[in-house]
């Protein structure tokens, strides 16, 4: 497949806005711009094009919703709060791309008849944030941002505004909250931010990747496009690969590609060519899955039938010597650091389960731990206000639903001495 | 308790909002960038600047994990030990910080040269371990190469 998320950015530096055009960077704005913005959207939901963020919402559908309230000024917020273990998809964008983001955001600020843009990202990125702020000034000085863009009645101002270290934020009511310069504490939907969001405001929030593949839509149309991927999911996708594998990276490819295709073909399979024990496709909140799952096809709709999700796109590869029960246990202890402890079952219950997790990993499990750890998952899940709750109890059930022979053997003491503590 | 620069810079960023608190987090970020952490009466100050009260920016403030609210060293190391810089021996590289600096997670070395925070995810899960020191990414850390790094700051 013919890259364009990350097309040219190892043989050029495109965060110069010359090069960037040289290689026809800023013409879809063009072409944009020569559409009314309900015929953008139109073109987008045609595309098919489905949230990059993890979610999978249909984007022209979002935006349909924002565009149509009244309410004024709207905002678009590029969510670039990439937070996730294992999630390192939206880096090279932000970091060797980033015309192809402020392009993308520039035509869909415009689509939404949206003055103000805000790109969130995350704090541990600073190297990004200098070279995004570098790249929005070249674009206001070319006269793509601001106020009458091309001469068209068009105004779109754009910034970034750094994130500070909490991973919930990357949820986007969270980051609504954040971006008010409140707590990043997610709020109950509805309302929804297209029509309250950002200071009560129509806010349209995007993942990055999802608004990086904006200018690909209008260029080659929408009909194109489609026919990129699987049917249900069209397009590219990005894939962000680590763990045991030979070659870890960022994969742009087609959505619905197999997990063995990328471990196999892309990532030249298992590091030291071990044998592959399991893989999280999807991030660290997703499900993981045994080797026999691996043909599935990455994307929104298969993902599930094979008992995980997308997510993300951020596929974690564990070969046979890494011992799952204390990477379960190092989840766990991310989901405790990050919950924002505004739902009980989640601020308390993860807690519990990591001193379970604990307990087990350091040789002193006791019968019944393992039950008592299903049951703390079951009365987290469900029963918050944002996913994260459900993604640590997701975590602890799969972990042990395949590998469950890993917990015994800890609480037995009768744990493998060929199979190493991760690292 | 600002000095003029910081109340200039936070008063520019201010014009990218149309609502004063929503410049809170770039504040405390200048803040916090002129004098390394965030005292007590920088707080006060911030939310003063803002409008907005002081248990308020407290309450913001401490609920992320990159704003600082005691003095540090003069060099920030924040090392990855989230599960890709794990099973790639990040928790080895804590042992060999701890043993040659003799400093622990979330302190300072008595010098005050460094201090070691252990981060969650930092993106970098392609090429682990990583960290940052100050605003410089590090990654593809192994035993050797991490002391070599961290000897460039004095």
């Amino acid at each position: 497949m013919e890259r364009f998320l990350l097309k040219n950015i190892d043989r050029s530096d495109l965060t110069d806005m010359d090069e960037y055009i040289k290689f026809g960077g800023y013409s879809a704005i063009l072409k944009a711009l020569e559409m009314k913005p309900s015929d953008i959207i139109d073109e987008v939901k045609r595309s098919g094009l489905r949230g990059r963020g993890g979610a999978g919402f249909p984007t022209g559908m979002k935006w349909s919703f924002a565009a149509a309230d009244p309410k004024k000024p709207k905002y678009l917020i590029c969510n670039a709060d990439e937070g996730e273990p294992g999630t390192f998809k939206d880096k090279p964008i932000l970091e060797k791309n980033p015309h192809l983001l402020i392009e993308g955001m520039i035509i869909s600020g415009y689509a939404l008849q949206a003055e103000y843009g805000y790109i969130y990202l995350r704090g541990e990125y600073p190297k990004a944030k200098d070279i995004l702020e570098k790249a929005i000034k070249q674009a206001y000085n070319r006269g793509y941002l601001g106020d009458n863009i091309h001469g068209k009645e068009v105004n779109f101002h754009l910034y970034v505004h750094q994130g500070a270290g909490a991973y919930i934020c990357g949820e986007e009511t969270a980051l609504i909250e954040s971006l008010e310069g409140k707590r990043g504490q997610p709020k109950i939907k509805p309302p929804f931010p297209v029509n309250e969001g950002f200071l009560s405001k129509p806010t349209v929030v995007n993942n990055v990747e999802t608004l990086a593949n904006i200018p690909y839509i209008i260029e080659i149309g929408a009909e194109a496009y489609s026919k990129i991927g699987s049917p249900e999911c069209p397009g590219p996708k990005l894939f962000s690969v680590s763990g045991n594998v030979k070659n870890p990276g960022v994969y742009e490819l087609p959505m619905g590609t197999t997990l063995r295709e990328i471990i196999y073909t892309h990532c030249g399979g298992i590091r030291d060519d071990k044998k592959l024990k399991a893989v999280i496709p999807g991030g660290i909140s997703t499900p993981i899955l045994t080797p026999d799952k691996i043909d599935c096809p990455m994307d929104f709709v298969n993902m599930p039938k094979y008992g995980s999700m997308l997510g993300s796109g951020a596929v974690m590869v564990f070969d046979e010597t890494v011992d799952l029960a204390k990477i379960c246990l190092r989840a766990m202890k991310f989901f405790e650091h990050e919950s924002c402890g505004k739902c009980t079952p989640c601020r308390e219950g993860i807690g519990w389960m990591r001193a379970i997790l604990e307990r087990i990993c350091s040789g002193s499990g006791m019968a019944g731990d393992i039950e008592l750890l299903i049951e703390v998952s079951k009365n987290i899940a469900g029963k918050t206000f944002c996913p994260l709750g459900d993604g640590a109890a997701v975590v602890v059930q799969s972990f042990i639903n395949n590998f469950r022979q890993e917990f015994e053997q800890h609480i037995s003491k009768e744990f493998s001495k060929e199979i190493k503590v991760a690292a | 308790m600002l000095s003029e620069r910081v109340v200039n810079e936070i008063n520019q960023i201010q014009k990218r909002y149309l609502d004063a608190r929503a410049c809170l987090l770039p504040a405390l970020y200048v803040v916090q960038r002129e004098h390394g952490w965030i005292s007590p009466d920088a707080l006060e100050a911030v939310g003063d600047l803002l409008n907005v009260p002081k248990a308020t920016v407290k309450g913001v403030s401490t609920f992320y994990s990159m704003f600082r609210h005691r003095p540090i060293g003069r060099h920030v190391i924040q090392l990855c030990t989230n599960v890709a810089c794990m099973i790639m021996g990040a928790e080895r590289l804590v042992d060999i910080l701890r043993s040659r600096y003799g400093i622990e997670p979330n302190s300072t070395t008595d010098d005050g040269r460094f201090s070691l925070v252990i981060m969650e995810c930092i993106g970098a899960c392609g090429t682990a371990p990583a960290m940052l020191v100050d605003s410089d990414f590090y990654d593809n850390l192994t035993e050797e190469n991490v002391i070599e790094i961290l000897e460039r700051y004095k």
